[in-house]
């Protein structure tokens, strides 16, 4: 009988990713309503001294491979690891981060096991009680077929969107172990750090050697900032007359860089040469349907309405009340965005530091 | 050296609508087109034959309907298409998808496999790499960068945060970033010589000596869907006034962390 | 009897729809406004065939058709009228001459480098003092020795700017009437090295009201020596020659006319939707839905005529009536429809952040070119044998 949830711990250059911390704490959740433990499996070389760090924040068990062929990431390496680990270990359940390096080690380690695997999870759930909490607040499934799902189920609900988030699915593996998921960086909440738990660590031999690797790394670049394309930005913050000048742009760059996002602006900003016409948002500008669309100083006349509406989430910072883009806006801030856009910025630079390993 | 692409054929999903009364996909008149990465990964492939020679067959997985998808490809410029198209493929999972196309590609033969990195309708980016553990070689997934040098394959490989030079020795598997390869129109001559042209339809007569009908279609998936459903309708915006600029750097704050964007 | 494409031509309409989305849709305004055809474009449309649809893979054309051309009409016109004048003057005019009327030896030499997307070709038929009527004809060519000497003017030469290749029409014989005393001539615009050839001078675009991007001069020649090999078709049988490319050029005219009315009428439903007055959208009103339902039904009425003749031409059937019919349709609905579409858009219709405008310019020009209005009913009524 299998057991337990294993956590794929990635690390990059010896540091252990936040995604990493965040699935331990999501599968300590998960492994309390299944009366199981947590175990982090550390992959990598030299990395040892990360071991106790993963123990802190819930991991019972750290299984530590580590090897020279390990250094830098590559497929067959990791994947033989993993193997290992879920050949002599049986977990029930193995989470790994949806980063490009999950998602290329997962799939491959579930075609070699033979089990499923889903990708790119943003909820998972074990206790159908909760699933249901869920499924009644978020989303718009009948009660009658939430009310009907049979409570006993204790295999793992692994929910994710698909169809360029116009859907979610609920995924389920129930024929083959172990469950495997990835799951998407930043979904799942940190977990509290307890500095004085101690794990324990086992050191594992999965085998390795440096024949293992199949790939020749000739490279490693680390590259410069691309040009960019608004219509591909998952963050905009966008600009419009109450800007006032491309001064005031400069403001608005200063929090799209905070939040990893791309400036925009409305006619008026281009109009007035403000910005590049390439980060027109409009009618006669570019249809944008980002997660996030900060509108500052814009009205929100139809025309660039009729760009931005499909925005997921939108936040509009304007002095007037009355303008439409407060009426679309999910939520909607009557103030003076020279003031709010910086002290904003500095808000998002200081949670970020409070929230490093 | 031949150069096998598989590219599935999938739903626009910017055109794609939830019918807010059932809940459930409004696909008609949604158009079909040939999956982004998969593209590039196909105009990835021609110029390499372009550049150093060889053959390009295109492999698609779908219904009759994927024909089209198909007849694309060849008149971009494939030299050759086959369907994958079966009664009892249909329902499959990454795994059971990986499982029937890895064995037609053993039938097909293969030098260079590539795939698109993910589809935009499933979102998994799991086949790839599916495909080549069944097949046995080397992946290199998320490329955004691919050439021949010296008879070995080498490929930028994108990380989050930086990339990889990577050589690799033929047969092996790489999957497409959209961006490895901005994808040529189709010609007009292409379009009349791909209809000229037969398409290999491949069914599961022609793998079931090879293929284990209790690990591919639905039954034969491991992982099955439990539920589909849409995320609730918006609830109507909140607008704050008379907030101190910290006040208003606070709720902003809240509603970030709140949905996870920092 | 099937209305439908069938799945090669509907792959073909995704193509000409798809690179007019994403290629031309977004130059058609600074090339209205700069009155300049964008050469860059122009070099990937002949990449991808669309300057040798209809024409045969022997002489390196696409091997498609006259249905899949109008297809590709429609659909880039649709975005620019510019291009698709662009393009019909050279396929069914400049190349439909050579393909019909050609020898071997000048289809090897003339139509294959403008059909395989090496070359442009452009038409002269009208001359300042002669339009629809071309017995008023001045340009003339003489006999010297075994070569010909022309000499005269030919105006509103569409792609003259930039065109390689040039089939003109010149009297050979003043003692008959043009019908009989009319010559077709290959002539080349550019020697091999990009230069103009002596005797030959190409004026500044002229300056117009719409399809401001398409290349329109004059083309003026002075004692321009034509060698023997260069005379297509017979001696003297140059009208029969003009008026055959005339009747096969209206049937791109009528699609570009179709293209240039659907093209409109997409952009005001859009922004009718969107648009909201008196707390509606306008799309709400039942005038707005009765005038859009009367326009659309226009412009299907248009492209079925339009498809009708293309594909009376594809099996070789007489057709100069049917593309008559459906030029003179479809050239009164583009301006119609885009008249309207101005007005259903208001005061933004009319400001020229819209393309709409632009559209109304360009289409005037279709009642106009390639025979008036007036012409296509001598024609219609002509083959209806009512003298």
């Amino acid at each position: 009988m299998s057991k337990d949830i294993y956590v794929i711990v990635e690390q990059r250059d010896g540091v252990v990713q936040k995604v990493s911390i965040e699935l331990i704490g999501e599968a300590k959740k998960l492994a309390a309503e299944l009366g199981q433990d947590v175990a982090a499996v550390l992959i990598g070389h030299n990395i040892a001294d990360q071991a106790k760090m993963l123990g802190e924040y819930g991991a019972s068990k750290v299984l530590v491979i580590d090897h020279p062929v390990l250094e830098h990431y590559t497929t067959e390496p990791y994947v033989k690891a993993v193997e290992y680990v879920i050949k002599n270990y049986e977990p029930n359940i193995v989470l790994f981060g949806a980063s490009s390096i999950g998602r290329d080690v997962a799939p491959r380690v579930a075609g070699r096991v033979h089990t499923g695997l889903t990708a790119d999870c943003t909820r998972l759930d074990v206790d159908v009680t909760k699933y249901q909490d869920y499924l009644r607040k978020a989303t718009s499934l009948p009660e009658e077929k939430i009310a009907a799902l049979d409570t006993s189920d204790r295999y793992l609900k692994m929910t994710r969107p698909a169809f360029g988030g116009n859907i979610m699915a609920t995924i389920v593996c129930r024929n083959y172990e172990p469950q495997m998921a990835t799951v998407r960086p930043g979904v799942m909440a940190m977990p509290e750090r307890n500095v004085d738990a101690v794990p324990e660590v086992i050191t594992v031999d999965a085998g390795l050697s440096m024949d293992d690797m199949n790939v020749e790394i000739l490279e490693v670049v680390h590259p410069e900032k691309k040009a960019v394309d608004i219509t591909e930005a998952k963050i905009l913050v966008s600009g419009g007359r109450g800007v006032g000048g491309p001064e005031g742009f400069d403001l608005l760059r200063e929090l799209a860089e905070e939040l990893g996002g791309e400036v925009a602006s409305s006619r008026i900003g281009v109009d007035n040469g403000w910005i590049e016409k390439s980060r027109q948002v409009g009618q006669t500008g570019k249809t944008v349907r980002p997660n996030l669309y900060i509108a500052c100083g814009i009205s929100g006349a139809i025309q660039h309405q009729a760009g931005m509406e499909g925005s997921e989430f939108i936040i509009a910072i304007n002095k007037d009340e009355k303008c439409p883009m407060m009426q679309l806006a999910d939520l909607g801030i009557v103030g003076d965005l020279k003031v709010i856009v910086p002290k904003l910025a500095k808000a998002i630079r200081d949670y970020k530091e409070s929230q490093k390993l | 050296m031949k150069i096998v692409v598989c590219i599935k054929q999938v739903p626009d999903t910017a055109e794609v609508r939830l019918d807010p009364k059932t809940n459930t996909l409004i696909r008609e008149g949604v158009p079909s087109i040939i999956n982004h990465d998969d593209k590039a990964g196909l105009e990835a492939a021609l110029r390499l034959r372009e550049a150093v020679g060889g053959t390009v067959s295109v492999v698609c997985m779908g219904p009759p309907q994927a024909d089209v998808a198909l007849r694309e490809a060849l008149a971009m410029g494939a030299d050759e298409a086959y369907l994958l198209s079966a009664r009892e493929f249909g329902g499959s999972d990454t795994y059971a998808t990986a499982t029937i196309i890895a064995t037609a590609l053993k039938q097909i033969g293969y030098d260079l496999v590539i795939t698109g990195r993910q589809a935009i309708d499933g979102d998994t980016a799991q086949v790839g790499p599916q495909i080549a553990e069944q097949l046995g070689v080397p992946q290199v997934s998320y490329a955004e960068d691919l050439k021949i040098e010296d008879g070995a394959v080498v490929v930028r490989r994108q990380f989050e945060d930086q990339a990889h030079m990577l050589k690799v020795q033929m047969p092996c598997l790489v999957t497409a970033l959209a961006e490895l390869a901005e994808a040529r129109y189709m010609s007009v001559a292409g379009i009349v010589d791909a209809y000229n042209k037969e398409i290999k339809v491949i069914g599961f007569d022609d793998l079931k000596d090879h293929l284990n009908p209790a690990f591919i279609g639905l039954k034969g998936s491991p992982t099955n869907v439990f539920q589909s459903f849409g995320k609730q309708a918006k609830a109507a915006g909140t607008v704050l006034n008379n907030l101190t600029a910290d006040q208003a750097v606070e709720a902003i704050m809240q509603k970030l962390i709140e949905r996870h964007i920092i | 009897m099937d209305f439908k494409l069938d799945k090669a031509h509907l792959l073909q309409q995704e193509l000409f729809r798809s690179f007019a989305e994403k290629e031309i849709k977004p130059l058609a305004k600074d090339m209205d406004e700069s009155e300049e055809y964008n050469m860059e474009l122009l070099q990937k449309m002949q990449k991808y065939g669309f300057f040798g649809i209809p024409y045969a893979k022997e002489y390196g054309g696409a091997g498609s058709d006259v249905l899949a051309y109008t297809l590709c009409m429609e659909e880039v016109s649709k975005v620019d009228g510019s291009t698709g004048i662009t393009i019909s003057v050279h396929t069914s005019l400049c190349c439909a001459c050579i393909n019909e009327f050609g020898t071997e030896d000048q289809k090897q030499r003339f139509l294959r480098p403008l059909v395989d997307g090496s070359k442009i070709g452009c038409y002269g038929l009208t001359e300042p003092g002669a339009g629809s009527d071309v017995q008023g004809a001045q340009t003339v060519a003489v006999k010297d020795g075994d070569d010909w000497l022309i000499t005269g003017s030919k105006i509103f030469t569409t792609n003259s700017g930039f065109a390689d290749t040039n089939v003109v029409f010149a009297i050979t014989d003043r003692s008959v009437p043009a019908a009989k005393g009319l010559t077709a001539f290959i002539v080349d615009l550019k020697d091999e090295n990009g230069n103009r050839p002596e005797g030959i001078t190409v004026s500044e675009n002229i300056e117009r009201m719409g399809i401001r991007a398409a290349s329109n001069c004059i083309v003026s020649y002075d004692n321009v020596r034509v060698t023997p090999d260069r005379v297509l078709g017979k001696v003297g049988g140059g009208f029969k020659i003009a008026m055959t490319a005339l009747n096969g050029g209206r049937i791109g005219i009528a699609a570009q006319s179709v293209g240039i009315a659907q093209g409109a009428l997409d952009e005001a439903i859009k922004y009718a939707k969107e648009r909201k007055q008196f707390g509606k959208p306008i799309t709400a009103f039942q005038n707005t839905q009765f005038l859009v339902a009367e326009l659309q039904t226009k412009i299907d009425a248009a492209r079925l005529m339009t498809w009708r003749a293309a594909k009376a031409k594809d099996n070789h059937e007489d057709y100069a009536s049917y593309a008559a019919m459906a030029k003179l349709f479809a050239s009164s609905t583009a301006v119609e429809v885009t008249r309207a579409a101005v007005q259903i858009m208001g005061g933004y219709g009319y400001c020229r952040e819209y393309p709409v405008e632009r559209m109304y310019r360009d289409a005037k020009i279709t009642e106009i070119y390639e025979g008036t209005s007036e012409v296509m009913k001598m024609v219609i009524s002509g083959g209806m044998k009512l003298k």
